[in-house]
C-alpha cells in the first residue's frame, strides 16, 4: 500500500531525504551509522535515537536557523596529502572537529561526517540559548495554557540552569493581543522563532504575520489593518513552541496534563484529517491535528477543529423516546426497541425504507446492511452534503464516509431519496428508518408527509425536524463517543477510537442496530468492533485481509482495491 | 619625519578644482580605463584581479579574486547580479562616503568594469539611507554616465549591456551584512541568511549568483585594470596589497581620512606623525584599529607576531603597539583586525567603562533580532554596562559580561554576534582594573541598589 496522496501545500518535507536509499557513513556521538545523504542533522539524530532540541525548525516549514538551539559540534574527515580521508584503526575516517558549532537544522549529512550532540561545547551552547530565551520571558507558567506542553519549560528542565543571572528590567511587550477571530497573542512569551510567520507565508500563503521593531524589542504582529483569521490559523497554536499563540476556544479551559488523548479522525468533511482528541472526565476539550502525510500532514482546518462543541449541547438526546398521544416520553431501551420492532413487523419489507448516513461508520453501516439483507429491505439511500471546500484540506464533500457508504452499497447519492416523498404519500412506503442523525425534512420530505408513515424510527444525537415527528427516537453517539472506521474521499480507510462515553443512555449506533436486529430477526450477537471486522473482511471484497488492528493509526490506502467508478471521483 | 600619503583612490579627492561631474572626471582620464577593460575582455580582468591579491575593503578582508571565482559567467544559466555595498555604517568609518560624495564616477567606472568582468547585466548600488546627498549624487552621476554611453545598451559599442540601480536602505546597520543587504534589496526585513546554504555566490539576490563588493574594493578594480594585477600587487605588502583608506577619529590632533599602501606605516606613525599625535598633550590609552567592532588595543601592549625573516623562515617577533603595521595580517596577529579601516583613538581621559557602554548601546540598538544569542545577549550586555556605568555595578558583573559575550560570539547567524561581543571581550580583558575600580568605588551605592534590583 503506498502513501500516494501528496499534500500540495507543504513546500518542504525535511524529515524525508531526497533519496532514502543513498546512505553514507556518519558518526553520531562516537557510533558509526548509515544515514541518507543530505538529510538534516536534527532528523538524522532523531533516527539515531538522539535528540537535538530545537524551536524554530519544523520539518514542514522552511529552515531559518534563528533559535540556535540545535547547535551541534561538527566534524569532517581528515584529508591526507592524496586528498583522501585518513582512516583510523577501525577503518573509518578520522574526524577533524570544527571549533565553531553548527546548526543541525540547516546542515545536511555528508559522507564521513562527525556529529556530537552532547559534548561540553554543545551543552554550553544550549545552556546559553536557554538563558537568553528566558531573560525577557515573563515566566508566567502558572497562568499559561502552554504549560505542560511548552518547549521552553521542557528544554529549560533538560538543558537550562534553573536559576537566572538576570537582574535588569525585562523588555515590555504587548499582551493579550487580539490577533484574529480565534487567536490571542502574548508577545512577551514569544521567542520569535517565526514558525507562525512562515506558516502564514508558506502554507496558507496569506502573509498576514510578521515582525516589527528590532533586536530584543522585535514583536510579532499582524499586518496593519489585517487580521489573522484564515481557516487554518489555529495550526499556529500547535506549532508555536511556547505560549505566545493561544486558542480562544481552549485557553483557560483545562490544564493539558489532565487531558486524556485518543487517536481519532475529524468527521467534519470527507478529508478525514487525523486528530488527537483531548478529553477529561467525559468532556472533549480540544482537537489537535495528528500527523499523517497521506491525509493532512501536520495540519487541520479551524472549522473541523472547533466542530465538537455540539457534543455537549444542552439539547443532546440522552434517553430513548417513544411517542404517545402526540408527545415524546423517555423509555427504557428495551421498550423503545420493542416499539420499533413492532412497527417494522407490521409492514412488508418492500414497504420499509432506510435513510442511512454517510456520517456513520463502516461498522454501523455494515451491521445495518446485513440486517437489511436479512429482512429483504432494498430501499436505502444517504443524504448528500455538498460543501464549498477549499484548495487545501476542506473537502467539497461534507460527509466523512461517502466512500464507505458507497462500497457497502448503501448510498445512491440521494437520487432515490428524492422520490420517497411521493412513495409515502401514495401509501406505498409505510416504515422509515432515519439513521445517523439525518434530517429527511431538510432533505426534502415534508413533515406532514412523514406523519402518514405507520412507523418512523430515528436515531440521532440532537433533535431535528425528523425526530420531532418520529415514533421512536434512539439516542446515538457522537464521533468522539464511539469507535469505528471510515473511508475518506481519497479512498483511505481510517479508524478512530472512543474518547469519552456518550451522555445518559445514548449508545453507539452499531449497538442500537445490533439490538434492533436481535429483536426483529434474531441472530448472533456482535460484541465488539473487532467482531464486526471479522465478518466484514469476509463479506466485503475491498476489506479482504484487513482487520481492526491492521488499519493502524495511519489508515490503509484502498485506492487499488476500490471499484473503478468509486475511485474515479 | 613626514609621511606622505600614496593616494590612489583618493587621488583626485580634495584636489583643487576637482568636481564630481562627469566632465571633470573625464578630463582627469575618467572612463578611459573602461575602454581598456572592455577591450581586455572579462576573463582577463578577472585574472588581473586575482593576480592583484586584492582583499575586500568592507571589513572581512576576503580576497576579491577568490570571491569572483566562485561564479563562472560562462557556465551560469541564471542571471548574475553585482551589488555595491555602500551601506557604510561601522562606527568610525567614513571612507566610502568620501568616494561617493566627491568622486562618484570612479566608483561607477569600477563597478562597470567589475560587472563586465563577471557577466553582470544588472547591478545595484545599495546606499545607506542617511547618505541622502550621496544618493542624489549617485543618481545624477549614473544619469551622466548613461547619457555618455558608459551605461545602458551596447556600452561603447562593445555589445555589452549594463544597468545600475541605486537602492536606499532604511536605516539599519545590519543592511551592511551582505545577506541582510540582499534580503533588504528584495524588499524584506534585513535578516541575514544562514550560510550554508545561502552563500551569495550560489543563492544570492532572488536566489541567483550574486557578488557583493564594498565601494573601496570596486574602486580598486579600476586601478588594477589600469596598472595590471602584478603592478598593483607591488603596492603594499604580500597578501596585503594595494592602498588602504584609513579613517582616523577620536583624540588626535588631525583626525580625518588618509590613504597609504597597506602596511606601509605603523599604527604609531599614523597616530603620532600623520595625525599629529594625541591632542591636548595627553597620552595614548587605547586604539580600536578597524571600526568599533574590532578588538581594542591598549597602549603599551607588546604582541608576539610570527613573521618571515630575510631567509624566509617563520620567526616570533615582539612588536609594540606603536610598531604594528597597518595591514590585514599584522592587526589580525595582534588579536584585532583591519576591518573597515576606522581607527578610533582614545586618550587617557577616556573612561573605558563609558566607552564600552557606548559601543554596546549601539550594537543593542542595531541587533536585527533574528537569532537568539544576539537578540537577547546584546541587549543584556548593554543593560549591564549601562548599570555599571551609572554606578550600580556588582562584583560579579565583569565575569557575567564576559560569559554573556562568550555565549554570543560564534553562535549567531551572521558576524554581528562577534561584532557585538569582541568589544566587550577585549575591553574587559584589557581594562579589567578599570571595571573593578568603577564597581568598587560605587560599592556602597551598588550594595544598596542591589537590594532594589533583585526584588
Amino acid at each position: 500500500m503506498s502513501n500516494c496522496i501528496s499534500i500540495p501545500m507543504n513546500p518542504w518535507n525535511h524529515d524525508v531525504a531526497k533519496d532514502e536509499k543513498d546512505l553514507v557513513d556518519v558518526q553520531i556521538d562516537g557510533v558509526w551509522l548509515q544515514m541518507p545523504r543530505g538529510l538534516n542533522v536534527v532528523e538524522a539524530a532523531h533516527r539515531a535515537k538522539k535528540f537535538i532540541p530545537h524551536y524554530c525548525y519544523h520539518p514542514k516549514l522552511s529552515v531559518v536557523g534563528n533559535c540556535r538551539m540545535c547547535l551541534f559540534e561538527m566534524g569532517t574527515p581528515k584529508m591526507g596529502p592524496d586528498r583522501k580521508p585518513i582512516l583510523g584503526a577501525d577503518g573509518k575516517p578520522e574526524i577533524a572537529w570544527m571549533p565553531r558549532p553548527q546548526i543541525g537544522c540547516a546542515t545536511g549529512i555528508t559522507p564521513g561526517m562527525g556529529i556530537r550532540t552532547d559534548s561540553p561545547l554543545v551543552k554550553d551552547c544550549r545552556n546559553g540559548v536557554m538563558e537568553f530565551l528566558l531573560i525577557n520571558h515573563p515566566l508566567d507558567c502558572t497562568i499559561c495554557d502552554q504549560a505542560g506542553e511548552c518547549k521552553l519549560q521542557e528544554f529549560s528542565v533538560e538543558y537550562g540552569t534553573g536559576e537566572s543571572r538576570f537582574v535588569e528590567n525585562k523588555v515590555k511587550k504587548p499582551k493579550n493581543v487580539d490577533l484574529g477571530e480565534r487567536i490571542v497573542l502574548d508577545d512577551e512569551r514569544c521567542i520569535l522563532c517565526s514558525r507562525c510567520v512562515r506558516f502564514s507565508s508558506e502554507v496558507t500563503k496569506d502573509n498576514v504575520l510578521g515582525f516589527v521593531n528590532r533586536g530584543s524589542y522585535s514583536t510579532l504582529t499582524a499586518y496593519p489593518g489585517k487580521r489573522f483569521d484564515n481557516d487554518y490559523s489555529l495550526n499556529t497554536v500547535d506549532i508555536c513552541p511556547v505560549g505566545a499563540l493561544t486558542s480562544k476556544d481552549f485557553r483557560f479551559q483545562m490544564r493539558v496534563w489532565f487531558l486524556k488523548e485518543s487517536k481519532s479522525i475529524c468527521t467534519s468533511c470527507g478529508t478525514g484529517c487525523n486528530v488527537t482528541i483531548g478529553s477529561r472526565e467525559g468532556k472533549v476539550h480540544r482537537l489537535t491535528p495528528r500527523e499523517n502525510e497521506a491525509v493532512n500532514s501536520a495540519w487541520m482546518c479551524d472549522y473541523g477543529r472547533l466542530n465538537f462543541h455540539y457534543l455537549e449541547d444542552k439539547e443532546r438526546l440522552q434517553n430513548p423516546l417513544t411517542k404517545a398521544a402526540g408527545e415524546h416520553f423517555p423509555a427504557p431501551w428495551g421498550d423503545a426497541l420493542n416499539r420499533a420492532a413492532e412497527g417494522l413487523r407490521k409492514v412488508q419489507p418492500s414497504e420499509i425504507a432506510v435513510v442511512a448516513s454517510a456520517r456513520m461508520t463502516n461498522e454501523e453501516l455494515f451491521v445495518l446492511k446485513r440486517w437489511m439483507d436479512e429482512l429483504g429491505v432494498t430501499l436505502v439511500d444517504t443524504v448528500n452534503r455538498p460543501e464549498q471546500g477549499d484548495q487545501f484540506l476542506r473537502s467539497a464533500d461534507g460527509n466523512p464516509n461517502t466512500r464507505g457508504a458507497e462500497l457497502l452499497g448503501l448510498s445512491h447519492g440521494g437520487r432515490k431519496l428524492s422520490t420517497w416523498g411521493g412513495e409515502i404519500a401514495a401509501g406505498r412506503m409505510k416504515a422509515l428508518l432515519v439513521l445517523g442523525g439525518e434530517d429527511v425534512v431538510a432533505a426534502g420530505i415534508p413533515a406532514a408527509c412523514l406523519a402518514q408513515l405507520e412507523i418512523l424510527i430515528a436515531s440521532a444525537i440532537l433533535p431535528n425536524a425528523t425526530t420531532r415527528v418520529a415514533h421512536v427516537i434512539l439516542p446515538g453517539a457522537g464521533f468522539a463517543e464511539k469507535s469505528g472506521s471510515m473511508v475518506n474521499v481519497h479512498g483511505r480507510l481510517q479508524r478512530f477510537s472512543r474518547s469519552i462515553a456518550p451522555p445518559g443512555q445514548a449508545r453507539e449506533e452499531w449497538m442500537i442496530l445490533r439490538d434492533l436486529r436481535e429483536i426483529v430477526t434474531g441472530g448472533n450477537s456482535l460484541h465488539s468492533i473487532e467482531d464486526i471486522w471479522k465478518s466484514m473482511a469476509t463479506v466485503i471484497p475491498v476489506f479482504a485481509g484487513l482487520s481492526w488492528g491492521k488499519i493502524g493509526d495511519q489508515g490503509v490506502d484502498l485506492t487499488h482495491s476500490l471499484p473503478a467508478e468509486a475511485t474515479a471521483k | 619625519m613626514a609621511f606622505s600619503e600614496h593616494r590612489l583612490i583618493f587621488k583626485n579627492i580634495d584636489a583643487p578644482g576637482y568636481t564630481r561631474d562627469i566632465a571633470c572626471y573625464q578630463k582627469h582620464g575618467g572612463y578611459e580605463i573602461l575602454k581598456k577593460g572592455l577591450a581586455m575582455g572579462g576573463p582577463a580582468i578577472r585574472e588581473e584581479v586575482k593576480k592583484s591579491q586584492l582583499r575586500g575593503r568592507g571589513g572581512a578582508g576576503f580576497p576579491t579574486g577568490t570571491k569572483w571565482s566562485f561564479i563562472d559567467p560562462a557556465k551560469t544559466t541564471k542571471p548574475i547580479y553585482l551589488i555595491c555595498n555602500a551601506d557604510e555604517s561601522e562606527p568610525g568609518t567614513f571612507k566610502d562616503r568620501q568616494i561617493i560624495y566627491k568622486d562618484p564616477h570612479q566608483l561607477i567606472e569600477g563597478m562597470i568594469l567589475s560587472c563586465f568582468a563577471n557577466g553582470v547585466k544588472l547591478a545595484y548600488l545599495y546606499i545607506r539611507c542617511e547618505f541622502t546627498e550621496g544618493w542624489k549624487i549617485l543618481e545624477k552621476a549614473l544619469a551622466e554616465a548613461k547619457a555618455a554611453g558608459f551605461l545602458g545598451k551596447n556600452i561603447l559599442q562593445s555589445g555589452y549591456d549594463l544597468e545600475i540601480h541605486v537602492h536606499r536602505g532604511a536605516g539599519a546597520y545590519i543592511c551592511g551584512e551582505e545577506t541582510g543587504l540582499i534580503e533588504s534589496l528584495e524588499g524584506k526585513r534585513a535578516y541575514p541568511r544562514i550560510k550554508p546554504p545561502y552563500f551569495p555566490a550560489v543563492l544570492g539576490l532572488y536566489m541567483c549568483p550574486t557578488i557583493v563588493n564594498n565601494v573601496e574594493t570596486l574602486c580598486n578594480v579600476k586601478h588594477i585594470v589600469e596598472m595590471g594585477g602584478d603592478a598593483y600587487a607591488k603596492i603594499g605588502r604580500p597578501n596585503n596589497t594595494g592602498t588602504r583608506l584609513l579613517c582616523v577619529s577620536g583624540d588626535v590632533v588631525k583626525p580625518g581620512y588618509y590613504e597609504f599602501p597597506c602596511g606601509a606605516i605603523t599604527l604609531g606613525q599614523l597616530i603620532f606623525n600623520v595625525c599629529g599625535g594625541i591632542r591636548n598633550g595627553r597620552r595614548l590609552k587605547a586604539v580600536i584599529p578597524g571600526g568599533s567592532s574590532a578588538k581594542v588595543l591598549r597602549a603599551g601592549e607588546v604582541y608576539k607576531i610570527k613573521e618571515k625573516d630575510s631567509q624566509g623562515n617563520l620567526v616570533d617577533r615582539e612588536v609594540k603597539l606603536e610598531d604594528l603595521r597597518m595591514d590585514f595580517d599584522s592587526l589580525a596577529a595582534a588579536g584585532s583586525m583591519a576591518g573597515s579601516g576606522g581607527v578610533i583613538v582614545m586618550d587617557d581621559t577616556r573612561d573605558m567603562v563609558e566607552c564600552l557602554a557606548n559601543i554596546s548601546t549601539f550594537y543593542a540598538h542595531e541587533s536585527c533580532g533574528q537569532c537568539t544569542p544576539c537578540r537577547e545577549g546584546v541587549l543584556w550586555l548593554k543593560k549591564i554596562l549601562s548599570r555599571v556605568a551609572e554606578g550600580h555595578g556588582r562584583d560579579e558583573d565583569p565575569a557575567l559580561l564576559k560569559d554573556v559575550a562568550d555565549r554570543i560570539a560564534g553562535r549567531t547567524i551572521c558576524a554581528f554576534g562577534e561584532a557585538a561581543a569582541w568589544p566587550v571581550q577585549s575591553f574587559l580583558g584589557k581594562f579589567k582594573e578599570e571595571f573593578q575600580l568603577r564597581i568598587r568605588r560605587n560599592g556602597a551605592a551598588a550594595k544598596r541598589d542591589t537590594i532594589s534590583l533583585t526584588h
